[in-house]
């Protein structure tokens, strides 16, 4: 039978990205990490996925990946979504990198939308495909002034905008991408991941590197470093949380539950936690 | 207390300022090269503020005055004389060609010229405050009255919602702002409204000098007075130490003890308000109180 590798014609000698390109990647990496939460430029190159569907991701992990590595790549929290599918059909057969849907077995991990629920752990790298690096682009739009206000730490108006979302809401409504401060001195969009995830990058055990690939920036939150969500004193940091909800396949209320739509059926994001759950507990 | 100093031609009445929040020493700003030959081509005797020898624009030259707490010193002069730009580069705006400014603030005395645009800004948020002529410069539109209000507090990290709230719910109060509008959106405001709003966050954290550039010129009669009696009691209360600069005689009239005034980027003359108003010396500044009068 034919394989859907012999059609597309991919060999690990192909590869994505060339050594030169590597090394500029490496080096925008080697800052992030320096500087934690500093959105580094780099040369974003073009990819064979469009712009916005992950090639900032891509890029990072082809950048950091070897063949001796194992890649879980997962889009929402699912491994069989169409665009999870073919990126890690482009990273392994691209670089003869091994692939896993289990996040303890993998060395890396791409994903857009969330954390996986477990495994990770020193020898793991976190890989996020972000849309819009800038946390401030919704408060600020002048390049220049955005300049100032990471290099004044001037983050006031980040602050005005989570007060007037409280005031008109009642409640601060921001649930993907909430504004964190990494190492008490650079505001990140931790983009787009959900409220729920936000505590786990917060003195973790792994490295996150997170990849722009239409706004050309790359950032990073190095393993043990300190990452707080922008909260008021007397307004506290609460994660997303529907009471008495439990997942309909593995009766799970620990981890983060999504709904279909107009539904009140709750599923675990997060597929391959909810299956091994299930095995567990057949 | 006022002993007379030469001013040109004319005496200038200098009061000793026993504590002076705020020393302004020979500020200058030129557009353009500048020598001692081309500042001397400009001014009041040449009639011009742009030099005929390079074409540099001298706006401000040899601006010098003191300001306690507590009062409240205009700068007058028709547009284009220079008194805006004088504010503007007090206020961090405009980086001044020439001289000193000494602000004493709660940390000790700082040459606030030598300050590099990061401390200039934290100077601004807690110790001097400006009120522009137009509410768009100083407010954000798009956001609340409190969260304007909020912007100032939370740079000088308030981090309590609850209290940001009162606070900006007991500044809307003084500056006589609705407290049911503290949560609409700063666009919707009337001018008058808007203006009391800047005012408000100007008072955020109870800044020690505060800076007023034609704080009423954008107001129709009734509206702007009740905006000026309503700076000149924040002002009484709260001793703060103020320069207004405006081309209304009225409006310097009623805030300040002291003025200055200035024509073609010089001040021709200086004198306690009331004085000048009954007893202009230089020409310029006659033709000024005759037109204010009329």
């Amino acid at each position: 039978m034919t394989t859907i590798n012999e059609l597309i014609d991919i060999s690990p000698s192909d590869e994505l990205l060339d050594e030169f390109a590597k090394r500029e990647i490496r080096r925008a990496i080697l800052s992030a990490v320096a500087i934690p939460g500093y959105q580094v430029p780099f040369g974003s190159r073009e990819m064979p996925v469009a712009r916005g569907w992950g090639s900032g991701g891509l890029q990072v992990t082809l950048a950091v990946v070897h063949a001796t590595d194992c890649v879980k790549v997962i889009d929402q929290g699912d491994d069989d979504g169409v665009n999870a599918v073919n990126l890690r059909r482009l990273i392994t057969s691209s670089t003869g990198a091994s692939e896993t849907s289990v996040a303890a077995e993998a060395t890396i991990v791409q994903s857009r939308h969330r954390i996986p629920e477990d495994g990770l752990d020193d020898k793991s790298i976190l890989v996020l495909q972000v849309p819009v690096p800038e946390p401030l682009r919704g408060v600020e739009r002048d390049m220049r002034e955005l300049a100032r206000m990471h290099a004044e730490a001037d983050y006031s108006r980040m602050w005005v905008s989570l007060y007037e979302d409280k005031v008109r809401n009642g409640l601060i409504t921001q649930t993907t991408g909430y504004p964190c401060h990494v190492n008490g001195r650079y505001v990140v969009a931790t983009t787009p991941i959900p409220r729920w995830d936000i505590p786990r990058l917060h003195d973790s055990s792994f490295l996150t590197l997170f990849g722009a690939g239409r706004e050309k920036r790359i950032y990073a939150i190095p393993p043990r470093t300190e990452v707080k969500p922008l909260t008021f004193d007397d307004v506290p940091f609460e994660v997303e949380r529907a009471d008495g909800a439990r997942c309909s396949l593995c009766n799970s209320d620990d981890a983060f539950l999504v709904s279909l739509p107009n539904s009140p059926v709750w599923m675990c994001s997060d597929t391959d936690w909810c299956r091994r759950r299930r095995e567990l507990t057949r | 207390m006022t002993n007379m100093v030469e001013y040109g031609r004319y005496p200038v009445a200098r009061l000793a300022v026993p504590e002076w929040m705020l020393r302004v020493e020979k500020l200058g700003k030129v557009y353009g090269a500048h020598d001692d030959e081309v500042i001397a081509s400009t001014g009041p005797e040449s009639g011009t503020s742009k030099s005929s020898l390079n074409g540099s624009i001298v706006a401000a030259w040899d601006v010098s005055f003191e300001v306690a707490a507590g009062e409240a010193l205009g700068l007058v002069g028709e547009s284009g004389s220079g008194k805006t730009t004088v504010l503007r580069c007090l206020a961090g705006d405009l980086s001044p060609s020439v001289g000193n400014a000494r602000l004493r603030t709660s940390r000790g005395e700082v040459a606030m010229f030598d300050l590099d645009s990061a401390e200039r800004r934290l100077l601004r948020i807690d110790t001097l405050a400006v009120v522009y002529q137009d509410p768009a410069e100083g407010l954000k539109m798009n956001v609340s009255a409190g969260g304007n209000i909020a912007e100032p507090l939370t740079a000088a990290g308030w981090r309590s919602f609850g209290k940001i709230r009162a606070r900006a719910s007991d500044l809307l109060t003084r500056t006589e702002v609705p407290i049911n509008r503290m949560d609409d959106l700063v666009r919707g405001f009337s001018g008058g409204m808007k203006q009391r709003v800047q005012i408000a966050k100007a008072l955020a954290n109870s800044p020690s000098v505060v800076l007023f550039d034609e704080p009423t010129t954008g107001l129709d009669a009734s509206v702007a007075a009740g905006v000026l009696d309503l700076i000149r009691s924040l002002l009484e209360e709260h001793r703060i130490a103020a320069i207004v600069v405006s081309h209304d005689f009225s409006v310097i009239e009623m805030l300040t003890s002291r003025c200055l005034v200035m024509q073609h980027g010089r001040v021709v003359e200086s004198a306690l308000t009331d004085q000048l108003l009954e007893d202009p010396h230089h020409p310029y500044t006659q033709r000024l109180v005759a037109a204010a009068r009329a």
